[in-house]
């Protein structure tokens, strides 16, 4: 088995990854496309393990672990996700805003027009005027 | 290590291959469709696919926990996550945000810089399979002997991830104020 071939598909699912990562509004989708990035790198650290003849199985038992902390992961993001979907009945990345950069058409040059910013923001009143890209970010982040 | 040519590809690299094409294809349709189910039940397949390409390379117990946790837990947790939501069943055309197009410009160049790189570094590399390299017992005896600490920071970290997870999404569970 040449070693290009796992290499290539990695790359090619950690590019799909990063394509659904930055694309998707949906945090679960987002979260689906970390999970594939996650694969991506599970299946580079099985494949160099079998070409390196690792004596202590590195490569493989590192997979484990990344999958063991995929799931952790994926059960905190999901139970943020679920709390943030309870607060504002909605999942979306760019209408999660509220850390975002303060655009002047939007807020006033003190921040945010609300202290918290946790209740009071109603998802519907600002439609994408800003900040999605500090919304996407944390999306990806995630 | 260069024992053979890179083609044409042996018995081995044409099964890893083609299960390769069928991750890589279902990876593309969980990140495009409009269902957000069918992402869902598209990443099983992926995953699966993915778990063949593990038993090709001789990771039959890397393989096994793929099927077992990938396909078996997180797709259903997901699928928990998307009912619980309320996710659209059907097809929905919210399902992607505006920037689009900037997203496909940078995973193209992530994808050309990586398999450039990768086929630039790792063309002359040859792995040759030998069976039961990663079956359990090779693989456990190694978890247990040699990296048994880094196994039970782990379960720390998972049993600490887990109860998080109860708390944030239990509501009658509050702060001290």
């Amino acid at each position: 088995m040449h070693v290009v071939y796992p290499a290539v598909l990695a790359a090619l699912l950690f590019s799909t990854g990063v394509y659904g990562v930055l694309a998707r509004r949906n945090t679960i989708l987002v979260l689906m496309s970390v999970e594939l990035m996650l694969n991506a790198v599970n299946i580079n650290l099985v494949a160099f393990d079998v070409w390196l003849r690792d004596a202590l199985h590195g490569g493989q038992v590192l997979t484990l672990f990344v999958i063991v902390i995929a799931a952790a992961e994926l059960g905190v993001g999901l139970a943020i996700v679920l709390a943030v979907f309870r607060n504002r009945q909605t999942v979306a990345v760019d209408r999660l805003h509220d850390l975002a950069e303060p655009e002047d058409d939007r807020t006033g040059p003190g921040g945010p027009d609300t202290p918290d910013g946790s209740d009071a923001s109603d998802p519907q009143d600002a439609p994408d005027a800003g900040g999605t890209r500090g919304a996407r970010a944390r999306g990806g982040a995630a | 290590m260069t024992a053979t040519a890179l083609w044409p590809p042996t018995a081995q690299e044409v099964v890893f291959l083609l299960l390769g094409v069928v991750a890589a294809a279902s990876a593309l349709l969980v990140v495009t469709t409009r269902q957000i189910v069918h992402a869902a039940l598209w990443l099983v397949v992926s995953f699966g696919a993915l778990a063949g390409c593990y038993l090709v390379l001789t990771a039959e117990f890397v393989a096994w926990v793929q099927v077992l946790i990938y396909v078996g837990a997180v797709v259903v947790l997901l699928l928990f996550g998307i009912m619980l939501t309320r996710a659209p069943i059907g097809p929905s055309a919210d399902l992607n945000s505006g920037n689009k197009v900037m997203a496909a410009i940078v995973a193209l160049a992530t994808a050309a810089v990586l398999v450039t790189t990768v086929i630039d570094g790792f063309r002359l590399a040859y792995a040759p399979l030998t069976p039961g390299e990663g079956a359990a017992k090779p693989l456990g005896a190694s978890i247990f002997r040699n990296w048994v600490l880094p196994f039970e920071a782990l379960s720390v970290l998972l049993l600490a991830a887990l109860i998080g997870a109860i708390v944030i999404s239990r509501t009658d569970i509050g702060g001290k104020d």
